[in-house]
């Protein structure tokens, strides 16, 4: 290969690579566009039976019986299993991502509403969906519990009988038998005393909704077990592949070697696809048992009903600071709503998961968190969504009570934020709980949102307004995300700790394919992890293939959600390539007969230094990896990486909203939102700034109309997308997006997350908005969701809607 | 259940199939003729990622029983590219970054490209209220909207 007339194209050949920064087009989308994405219900296997879900009408009953004659009878249907026939297999209960249990079938009797009840295996989906109508359950009502207040009263039903006198807990004592954790954090004597002789305190009670992710994929899988080679394969719609592998390894027995999970293409997972749900046991329970491949996939009213509820959290914020608005103290108390089955996606160390970076961007000297777990008759609960474990409750907290402070004290919300940030010159910054904050530069952020909206000038344009009796409001919120999740000595899953994984191989002619512990459900992994390995390889983008999803090919890696894939997987991609680069400049120093140490690296090739024309390329180096080598040197050029986080990383930002509110109708137009994000390095500004705009129309559907309530037989109200809110083209408002740069110090490239973001600052900026329209009328904290007939109820209470 | 024989061109080909008479279009879609492209999001006519296009009118495929579909000409998406390549919407999409997980996407296109037979020079407030039958959960619309407009321009101009 002669390279002598590229010796001096190097920025050309930059540009050919489209590494880091590079807004490149995505490969994926190839295939969606023409219809040829392979999702879970597209897998189809010769002799390939349906699986149904009967479920609970009821909340709260005992099962008496069980007649599956009638659906047997159905021609067309091959069986049908209940709880007493999985036990002896012993899965009629499962572990949960949160050291509870879970009854795969309900045993002995129903803990919510539309919980599986029994399994009907049938030739398709019609004669399944008539089966599960033939199976006969009969039941007794028994007490419903749904208000967690009164889940731990003397007199509340009892829910989890199989709990009862195992006072001990996965996480701490249970107080009570509805009781599931109680978890601290922080000093409560210190914080307790500084409240006690604070200039000023205040207090706000909110509560945060039970929502849910709703990917327009349901969840689903094909389990297909080959009996004659005890070979399982199921493909699943799984954001933790090797997770789930692990634990179907551990639970059914099988060796983990002879287990395969695939996570094909997902449609969108939001932290609703990490966990473990019945119907996947009950597929690969079914094709054990039957010897054929079994399908499950769950439809829209069983997705909302039973798959995975977010929040549910009952909080007060209170802060003590001086008169000048400079906070002393923190303290938050939460009681967390989990439903039935504490199956709560959380690292195992955090009960209630990164409600630890409830202090915020903020300067707090000294803080206390208190949460409680409770049970209640609901769907189990807790999955982090679009989130890393609650720490969109804890932004939403402290920004909701950092306004409040500001008002009681007249002081303007961006004024507030400032004198409380922790300055950048502080950083890397210990948190009074714990967390060293990496980077940041907050006050930078905050200004160019400023400047960029003309603050001054909306709220003189407020003033206007509210003397004409118009309703405007101004919501701003500063925030700072955890993510990449996470250090193995912080974070876990059933024991596994959180680290991931790259495995890259150079192939003789130059073109690489890298394999990767992590899974894309949209992200664009094919994309933007080629873009790391072409900076460090020097290697173009679009010669370099991002494989990820099947455990029989891919490395050993903790999957996609808490924003983890750029912070943890990008991270082992860079070091895996620099590993590549390192026996690369071996073998440069061997063609070039000269010592490594005077080689230097220059975009794709190494350069003897000092000395022009003398250097090997990339492709040239690949090719004698496997031709011409060092003695002694093994042949390939190829490395794998486990990456163990050292720290999190902390991406943050500074989000203005501003909206009007019609004083007759309580309808809300949102008239700008304005969203500025610090990543750290961006690999590609336009996939970063469309997951900027998903995250934050996600944000908008949760505090604007989102919310699944019971009534007090337990009843799930509105579960099916003709009630529960997704916003359209045509309630969604126009977005505005900007960033800074503060690279991370501890991340190789200096990435740092984003997905997450818009979705965690957003909620708490539409809240901001719509509670400073009405907050020269007193108005302190208005709960979500913010929808038309809630905001007209409250300006009826005002007395605002009379026309003069 | 009786099965009646059904027939229509599919992409522009002809298809036959059994089909039992509460069988809904997607299913034969999907399970019968085996095209992947169009999804099953909701059965409730609300998402829109079953959409197809049926006697050039943009239909729910959710919720219409196949044998509706009995004589009529059915485009998915896979019949948006021709023998030139792919269709102005589909290259628009790419251009714009209009997709993410891509679940939504095929049905997307497909009412994009009848929305603009109907609507060819639309406003973005038309474009959105034309639109608004099919949810997205990843992209906030904003870039969609974005290849709608760039489509149009490029079909003008062809």
């Amino acid at each position: 290969m002669d390279n002598a007339n590229d010796a001096n194209n190097a920025p050309e050949a930059e540009d050919q690579l489209k590494g880091v920064g590079c807004s490149r087009k995505r490969k994926e989308d190839a295939r969606f566009i023409q219809g040829k994405g392979n999702y879970v219900d597209d897998i189809k296997m010769p002799g390939m039976l349906f699986a149904d879900m009967v479920r609970s009408p009821y909340a709260h009953a005992r099962i008496k019986s069980i007649n599956k004659e009638k659906a047997l009878a159905l021609p067309g249907v091959h069986a049908v299993l209940t709880a007493d026939d999985l036990k002896p297999l012993n899965l009629h209960w499962m572990p949960t991502l949160a050291g509870d249990v879970q009854a795969v079938l309900a045993d002995e009797k129903v803990h919510f509403q539309y919980q599986e009840v029994a399994v009907v295996v049938a030739d398709n989906r019609y004669i399944a969906a008539d089966a599960i109508e033939l199976v006969e359950v009969e039941y007794e009502e028994l007490p419903v519990l749904v208000d967690a207040h009164k889940a731990m009263d003397e007199d509340a039903p009892v829910l989890r009988e199989d709990l009862v006198g195992k006072m001990d807990g996965a996480h701490s004592k249970r107080v009570h038998d509805n009781h599931i954790f109680n978890w601290q954090a922080g000093d409560k004597d210190a914080t307790d005393r500084v409240f006690e002789q604070a200039e000023v305190t205040v207090k706000q009670d909110m509560y945060y909704p039970r929502v849910h992710p709703s990917p327009l994929e349901t969840c689903g899988c094909v389990a297909s077990f080959d009996k004659v080679n005890e070979h399982l394969t199921v493909y699943i719609t799984s954001q933790a592949p090797h997770v789930v592998r692990t634990v179907v390894s551990m639970l059914s027995g099988i060796p983990e070697s002879k287990v395969r999970i695939v996570s094909p293409d997902i449609g969108g997972g939001f932290g609703n696809k990490v966990g473990v749900y019945p119907g996947y046991v009950v597929s690969i329970v079914a094709s054990i048992v039957l010897g054929v491949p079994v399908k499950w996939v769950e439809n829209r009213m069983e997705h909302l009903s039973t798959t995975a509820f977010a929040r549910d959290y009952h909080m007060t914020g209170e802060i003590a600071a001086d008169s000048e608005g400079h906070i002393k103290a923190l303290r938050v108390n939460v009681l967390a709503d989990h439903g039935a089955f504490d199956a709560c996606a959380d690292p195992s160390k955090f009960p209630a998961g990164l409600m630890h970076i409830c202090t915020g961007s903020y300067d707090v000297p000294v803080a206390h968190l208190n949460v409680d777990g409770v049970y209640t008759n609901k769907a189990p609960g807790g999955v982090a969504y679009r989130c890393s474990f609650r720490v969109t409750e804890a932004v939403y907290v402290i920004e909701r009570t950092m306004d409040v402070l500001a008002q009681k004290l007249g002081i303007d919300k961006a004024e507030i934020r400032r004198r409380n940030f922790i300055k950048a010159e502080q950083f890397p910054y210990e948190t009074a709980l714990g967390w060293e904050i990496d980077s940041g530069d907050y006050h930078t952020a905050l200004d160019k949102v400023l400047e960029a909206c003309d603050y001054e000038g909306l709220r003189r344009e407020q003033q206007e307004k509210r003397e004409k009796g118009e309703l405007m409001g101004i919501g701003l919120v500063t925030f700072t995300e955890i993510v990449g999740a996470g250090p193995t000595r912080n974070c876990d899953i059933l024991g596994v700790g959180m680290f991931d994984s790259a495995e890259i191989r150079v192939h003789p002619t130059g073109s690489v394919i890298a394999r990767m512990g992590t899974i894309t459900q949209g992200q664009g992994h094919q994309t933007t992890y080629a873009q790391i390995i072409a900076s460090e390889l020097g290697i173009p983008s679009d010669e370099i293939s991002i494989e990820e999803g099947d455990t029989d090919t891919a490395p050993y890696g903790l999957g996609t959600y808490g924003s983890r894939s750029t912070p943890v997987g990008g991270a082992a991609t860079a070091v895996a390539a620099r590993k590549i680069r390192a026996k690369a400049q071996k073998i440069a120093a061997h063609l070039l007969e000269v010592s490594e140490q005077d080689l230097e690296w220059d975009v794709d090739r190494f350069k003897v230094k000092g000395v022009p024309g003398q250097e090997k390329t990339m492709k040239e180096i690949a090719w004698a990896a496997y031709n011409d080598r060092p003695e002694g040197m093994e042949p390939g050029l190829e490395a794998v990486d486990y990456y163990d986080p050292p720290n999190f990383t902390y991406p943050f930002g500074t989000y203005l909203c501003v909206v009007d509110i019609d004083k007759y109708t309580g309808v809300t137009k949102v008239r700008r939102f304005y969203a500025l994000d610090d990543c750290g390095t961006r690999i590609n500004p336009m996939i970063i700034e469309g997951q900027i705009h998903g995250g934050l129309n996600e944000g908008f559907a949760v505090a604007m109309g989102q919310e699944l309530p019971f009534d007090e037989q337990g009843n799930i109200l509105g579960n099916t997308l003709m009630d529960y809110f997704i916003p359209t083209f045509v309630e969604t408002p126009t977005w505005e997006t900007d960033y800074t740069v503060t690279p991370s110090p501890h991340h190789p490239i200096g990435a740092k997350g984003v997905a997450e973001s818009p979705h965690v600052g957003s909620i708490p900026t539409f809240t901001s908005a719509i509670v400073d329209a009405f907050s020269h009328l007193g108005t302190t904290h208005l709960d979500m969701p913010h929808n038309a007939y809630r905001l007209w109820k409250h300006i009826r209470e005002l007395d605002l809607d009379k026309r003069s | 259940m009786a099965k009646h024989h059904i027939s229509f061109n599919l992409n522009g080909k002809p298809v036959e199939a059994l089909v039992e008479p509460r069988e809904l279009l997607v299913h034969t879609i999907r399970e019968n003729i085996q095209l992947t492209g169009t999804h099953i999001g909701c059965e409730t006519s609300h998402c829109g990622v079953c959409t197809v296009d049926l006697n050039g009118k943009s239909v729910k495929s959710c919720t219409l029983l196949a044998v509706q579909a009995d004589g009529g000409d059915v485009l998915t998406v896979e019949g948006l590219a021709s023998a030139e390549g792919l269709h102005a919407v589909q290259q628009a999409f790419v251009e714009e970054h209009g997709l993410q997980c891509g679940f939504c996407t095929p049905a997307m296109l497909v009412r994009a490209y009848r929305f603009l037979q109907d609507n060819p020079d639309p406003s973005e407030e038309e474009i959105r209220w034309g639109m608004s039958g099919n949810l997205c959960r990843c992209t906030g619309y904003q870039n969609i909207i974005k290849a709608v407009q760039s489509a149009a321009k490029k079909l003008q101009q062809a």
